[in-house]
């Protein structure tokens, strides 16, 4: 089992485990509705989120899911994130399982997600209170919270201000100085760019890029950007209709399809290829 | 943020406490913490809310005081002292209530639920964190009510039994954060309907339980529900208290069975939490909107 370790030297949480995988999802399956029937209502038809999936991330990877709304990305984001059962197979993160010894991966997660989700009247500083001391996280918090919101373009001004008057790009950045105060091993984003402009977009990116070169950290992106997933992954697992439907790096995914007699394709290609579906138009997040 | 983010000069991760205790009590801070920055920030409905309910306190003892026509001043001085103390107990233990009950429906609102259900602390600190805050939110609340409402009414206190008051009041305090965590899995359960189920059991709370007349007077069918009602025990134990003067020796009656389903509320509502909670991420029900 994987213990949490703080470096003597650095004062940085690390985790021993025996395998070099971060993440390990095996089999993992789900299907929503059809649990419990009210005698008064038709019973809804079971969708099937997730169907036999498998993958493992290699520690400090960047891994890639890609997929159209409604794909099962997010369940795969709320699974490792302890905040869905899955109906069978197993997860583990850092060699916990996600279901067991959820207490253990919680202290060695966070997540990006689309919605910024704060207490949008709170100011950024007592949104980031709160989830520091959730983290067990002392006095010190405070002044750490302002330097890295500085270091994201925030002022102590700005942080001290409801959140609700700032834009969504901003928004999103105290969501980033979030994930970075609680010090997660595995950082899951999920679509973190998704209808932000094309300046907090690479802004945003930047920072998947900075995390990846120097905190040491694993990430798993979901998206449904072409460009992003291949400028920013190491590897990309394509997920259709709840289903990984091809893994592998970039170049991997489009020489599958030169050996088609594809002509220099683009990932667009591979995932038409692969799914018959186009995600240039795919902007939307749906709930899944 | 490419020139502005420089990863290196990031502040060093922490490391989480060791100690349990402090973990832990870092958490239920966490919860009593973000909720006064929510009253504060929210200060304009608070103050508005304030304002009904010292209406409504007002307006319902002014009812006492218009039977002085047909009571002596006696009588009259002592209903007005029942409503008023049936007004401020039930605005106690309302507060108590909403806030427990309400803790799950608000998070949904503000669309945080998921990031504090991931977070890594306890259910039990999440829980003893809300029910800390609202107890202490309770007293001041209610206490600013009192100091109001003494303003606009004489009444003679030199026979109660602060001490039996005080009792009962913190008894009866445990038993409405048990029936508070019952009552938040209802919005787990539901998440459309769930927080207007909450808002229905607390109506029916304040219907049952006396608050501003004898349980007595109830059909018979609905005083059973008085029984098993927490807040009935409260304010019969509180008028005997401030009415009579009881001592804490003669509330055996009250606090024993407040008591009762202080204790086996509270584990009740924890374990009932946790099933649901499962159900919740078994079924897909804990995201963010309802």
């Amino acid at each position: 089992m994987a213990q949490l370790l703080a470096d003597p030297e650095t004062n940085r949480l690390s985790v021993a485990t025996p395998a070099s995988e971060a993440v390990v999802v095996d089999r993992i399956c789900k299907q929503f509705g059809g649990v419990l029937r009210w005698p008064w209502r038709a019973a809804k038809e079971p969708v099937h989120a997730l169907t036999d999936i498998s993958f493992t991330i290699g520690k400090g990877e960047v891994f890639g899911l890609l997929g159209a709304n409604g794909s099962g990305k997010s369940t795969i984001i709320r699974i490792l994130s302890t905040l869905i059962l899955p109906d069978a197979g197993r997860a583990t993160v850092f060699g916990h399982d996600v279901v067991r010894d959820d207490r253990a991966v919680k202290y060695l997660i966070n997540r990006v997600s689309v919605e910024a989700s704060f207490f949008k009247k709170l100011s950024p500083l007592e949104n980031l209170l709160y989830a520091c001391r959730l983290y067990g996280r002392g006095a010190e918090a405070r002044r750490d919270i302002l330097h890295t919101l500085d270091l994201l373009g925030i002022t102590e001004a700005q942080a001290k201000r409801p959140l609700e008057t700032m834009s969504r790009g901003m928004q999103q950045k105290v969501a980033i100085a979030r994930a970075l105060l609680t010090a997660p091993v595995l950082l899951l984003l999920d679509e973190p760019t998704t209808g932000l402009d094309p300046r907090s977009k690479q802004e945003v990116q930047h920072f998947v890029r900075a995390v990846r070169d120097s905190h040491d950290a694993t990430v798993l992106l979901c998206t449904h950007d072409m460009e992003e997933a291949e400028a920013l992954t190491d590897r990309i697992a394509v997920v259709d209709q709840g289903r990984i439907v091809a893994l592998g790096t970039s170049a991997q995914l489009k020489t599958r399809l030169r050996h088609e007699g594809h002509d220099n394709p683009t990932m667009e290609d591979v995932f038409m290829d692969l799914t018959g579906k186009s995600l240039v138009n795919d902007t939307e997040p749906r709930k899944e | 943020m490419a020139s502005m983010l420089d990863t290196q000069s990031l502040p060093p991760v922490p490391v989480p406490p060791t100690s349990l205790f402090v973990r832990e009590g870092r958490g239920v801070y966490a919860f009593v913490a973000r909720n006064v920055h929510l009253v504060r920030r929210y200060w304009g409905w608070e103050i508005a809310f304030f304002v009904f309910t010292v209406a409504n306190s007002l307006s319902i003892m002014y009812i006492g005081k218009a039977q002085q026509a047909v009571n002596s001043p006696e009588a009259t001085q002592r209903l007005i002292l029942y409503l008023g103390i049936g007004t401020l107990v039930w605005s106690y233990l309302r507060a108590v209530f909403d806030s427990i009950s309400e803790m799950i429906a608000w998070e949904r609102w503000e669309g945080t639920i998921e990031y504090t259900m991931m977070a890594p602390v306890s259910r039990l600190t999440h829980l003893l964190g809300t029910a800390l805050f609202s107890i202490v939110y309770g007293v001041v609340r209610t206490g600013i009510l009192l100091v109001i409402l003494s303003s606009f009414f004489r009444v003679d206190l030199s026979h109660v039994d602060a001490t039996g008051a005080a009792i009962v009041l913190l008894i009866g305090s445990l038993s409405f954060v048990g029936v508070g965590m019952v009552a938040a899995i209802l919005p787990l359960l539901f998440p459309e309907r769930g927080a207007e189920m909450t808002f229905v059991i607390s109506g029916i709370l304040l219907l049952v339980s006396g608050v501003y007349y004898p349980v007595s007077v109830l059909p018979g069918w609905m005083q059973p529900f008085a029984t098993v009602s927490p807040a009935t025990y409260v304010l019969r134990g509180m008028r005997s208290a401030i009415l009579d003067g009881q001592s804490v020796t003669h509330l055996g009656g009250t606090l024993l069975p407040l008591l009762f389903i202080g204790l086996l509320s509270i584990p009740i509502g924890m374990w009932v939490f946790g099933i649901v909670e499962r159900y919740a991420k078994r079924t897909g029900k804990l995201k963010r909107s309802g």
